[in-house]
């Protein structure tokens, strides 16, 4: 198994972590936690590829990387925002009992 | 002569290293860089402390500690003994645990603080040749580190189970986030002009010198301004007085580590110290030259003397300000960072640029001068306005 | 793969493992700042200097000290007693799984992945910085606008609403109308009845 392969399963393992945590667990912050480690995931793999591929002196992996890293602080910063105004209106942030909309 | 004394650490290092096998060379050598930084650091910390209390009771017109000496021997030190007794008391006092606190994050709270705190060290340029780790990106470790003992005041201030140590938790950290911004924008300036973040680099392009002076940044409009808010920010992220209301006695008993005792206490205040020192050699390193000595004919003293001379210069003025100083409120705080320290900040990256791109003369010092003490004019003026300041009166009880 | 590269990539994984499955919220916020820090040390022995050090920076700095003022601010942080798994909780364990077992398939059977591996290459801070001012100039501007958005949205989104006012005027209740986010937007305006 080359290192890049290495570094690739890591990031899927850690991928499939995230979309677990984010789909299973109740509490909405930890929804988002599960979103973070699926960014992060997917930027493993960019980094892995700018190293272990064909062209890395034009440094596109890293670049990718950098703007995602920015993105999702602003994602998290407006989700998070947005889940303490949901608690300040439901009183909960347990995802089954935010169910106005269903049905 | 003089150039021997001055690397006298390097090639000591060096036939350290030579006496090892080659294979565990690369391995020794780091371990032989690292280990310099607890031992100076540390031992500075003791000292610090001594002259802390020392100098706190003169300002407030009182002796400090002034007996004890090296004690079980007749060793006489008018008081400079004192760490050493201070240090066996942290380290046989109970260590007592709150029943309903978490245990597991109180105990790896002070380690959490300890560990980024002397990361920051590697990157700072302690002499000539003498940098633990050069990285491309020092001074942005720097910071990446710095950011890392917030978390640890979280886990202090939260594992404790205790109200007031969650409240001094959540201060200390809005406090500490809100002056980073203006810690790193105030880098930023020097980052512009050097044009690299390395601190190597940056202590070398303040290296010559003009008619015998050096060519400080501080020495410059743009770098001035930036120093004196590189400093205020320091204090703030050290919690230092004037911005140390999240531990203050008066205030909340001692904040985020109110439940801590014996060694983790001492864990604490030694993280404390060494992140002052840590970013009041960030300082030097980025404004005042480093291990460069101020005039040209005094370059034959060791470049290590110069950054502890230095460092030791900042750490006065420190204790100098927290015994004059009152504390500031916590809404007071916040303003003076949002709403001057930021803009005035931004203003000194525009003045830093304006700087670099203009040429040599009396035009660019003016111009610099002016944008930067104007913009200081108007913020402080808009922040006063609504400020009813007037003669203090008093009222009796008759 | 070198032993550091193993170590650190199992730390990685288990703490991302704990951070999705602890009972308590800190819990498994410290966890995920041990999962970035993993992987900001993973970035680092790949080369990646710059990037390690801005994730940590950014993500450690800055999102986990986010999430945690959010499972402060929610009432999160005690230990919750009722179950922490939504129903239907196997269905996305299998799905994530059929996730992982695709990727890792495509990753160790893919034709078109290099097989000669190139040597480290230089990403000193200057060529990042060149290339953020000549190539991804847009993009740069473009996430500061994007962060400058999000910072106001954010703020506006969690400001508090001021609870409605009743007092009393010419000898009747007068309601005021509640600031805050709403009334940014609508500024009270000087006839009632329009809003």
């Amino acid at each position: 198994m080359t290192p890049l392969q290495g570094c690739l399963l890591v990031s899927a393992l850690l991928f499939a972590i995230g979309l677990a945590g984010a789909v299973t667990r109740r509490n909405a912050i930890l929804a988002l936690v599960g979103i973070e480690l699926m960014l992060n995931a997917a930027n493993l793999n960019f980094i892995a590829f700018w190293r272990y591929g064909p062209h890395p002196e034009a440094l596109s992996g890293m670049m990718v990387v950098i703007f995602s890293i920015a993105i999702a602080a602003a994602e998290a910063a407006v989700g998070l925002a947005l889940i303490i105004a949901i608690y300040r209106h439901y009183r909960t942030v347990n995802l089954d009992e935010i169910k106005d909309l269903k049905g | 002569m003089f150039e021997t004394l001055d690397q006298i650490f390097v090639t000591l290092k060096h036939q350290a290293v030579g006496f090892c096998p080659d294979a565990w060379q690369p391995f020794v050598s780091a371990l032989v860089s690292i280990a310099f930084i607890p031992l100076v650091f540390a031992t500075l910390f003791a000292f610090v402390t001594v002259i802390e209390r020392k100098g706190l009771g003169r300002i407030q017109n009182r002796y400090g500690p002034n007996r004890v000496g090296i004690p079980l021997t007749k060793i006489r030190l008018c008081g400079f003994g004192q760490f050493i007794p201070d240090g066996i008391k942290s380290l046989t006092k109970e260590d007592i645990v709150p029943r309903a606190a978490d245990q597991v994050v109180h105990f790896l709270a002070p380690v959490v603080l300890l560990i980024p705190v002397l990361l920051a060290y590697a990157v700072l340029p302690v002499g000539r040749n003498m940098t633990a780790a050069d990285f491309d990106a020092g001074v942005l470790f720097f910071f990446a580190v710095g950011g890392a003992v917030e978390l640890s005041v979280f886990m202090a201030g939260w594992s404790s189970h205790n109200k007031y140590s969650l409240l001094g938790a959540m201060r200390a950290i809005a406090q500490m986030i809100s002056y980073e911004i203006p810690l790193i924008l105030s880098a930023v300036t020097v980052i512009m002009i050097v044009g690299s973040l390395k601190t190597v680099d940056i202590v070398a392009a303040q290296n010559h010198y003009l008619f015998g002076l050096a060519h400080w940044f501080v020495f410059t409009p743009w770098g001035l301004a930036g120093f004196i808010l590189f400093f205020i920010a320091s204090l703030a992220e050290s919690n230092r007085t004037p911005f140390d209301l999240p531990e203050a006695e008066s205030e909340i008993i001692a904040g985020y580590f109110t439940e801590y005792s014996g060694f983790k206490f001492a864990l604490f205040f030694l993280g404390e110290y060494l992140g002052m020192f840590a970013v009041s050699g960030l300082g030097i390193t980025l404004f005042l030259g480093g291990w460069t000595a101020p005039l040209s004919f005094l370059t034959w003293v060791p470049s290590y003397v110069w950054f502890f001379a230095k460092l030791m210069a900042l750490v006065f003025i420190f204790i100098w300000i927290r015994g004059t100083l009152p504390r500031l409120r916590m809404d007071q705080l916040m303003n003076f960072a949002w709403k001057f320290m930021l803009p005035l900040s931004l203003v000194n990256i525009v003045a830093a640029g304006l700087w670099h791109f203009m040429g040599a003369g009396p035009l660019r010092w003016a111009v610099c001068s002016a944008l930067i003490s104007g913009s200081y004019a108007i913020l402080g003026w808009g922040l006063m306005r609504n400020q009813k300041l007037g003669k203090r009166t008093y009222r009796f009880a008759d | 793969m070198s032993p550091a590269f193993v170590i650190i990539a199992f730390v990685t994984l288990f703490a991302a493992a704990a951070a999705m499955s602890l009972r308590n919220l800190v819990h498994c916020a410290l966890s995920l700042v041990v999962a970035l820090a993993g992987l900001a040390a993973l970035y680092l022995q790949l080369g990646a200097q710059f990037v390690g050090f801005a994730q940590i920076l950014v993500y450690v700095g800055a999102v986990a000290i986010l999430i945690v003022f959010a499972v402060l601010l929610t009432r999160s942080d005690a230990t919750p007693n009722q179950a922490i798994l939504a129903p239907g909780w196997i269905v996305g364990i299998l799905v994530s799984a059929v996730v992982f077992a695709t990727l890792g398939w495509a990753a160790l059977n893919s034709t078109g992945l290099p097989k000669e591996m190139s040597p480290a290459p230089e990403a000193t801070v200057r060529n990042i910085g060149d290339q953020l001012m000549t190539q991804y100039v847009l993009p740069l501007e473009v996430i500061g606008l994007l962060l400058t958005a999000a910072l106001i949205g954010a703020v506006i989104i969690a400001m508090k609403e001021e609870p409605q006012k009743t007092r009393i005027e010419d000898g009747r209740l007068k309601m005021e109308k509640p600031s805050g986010p709403s009334s940014i937007l609508h500024p009270p305006s000087s006839s009632g009845g329009h809003a």
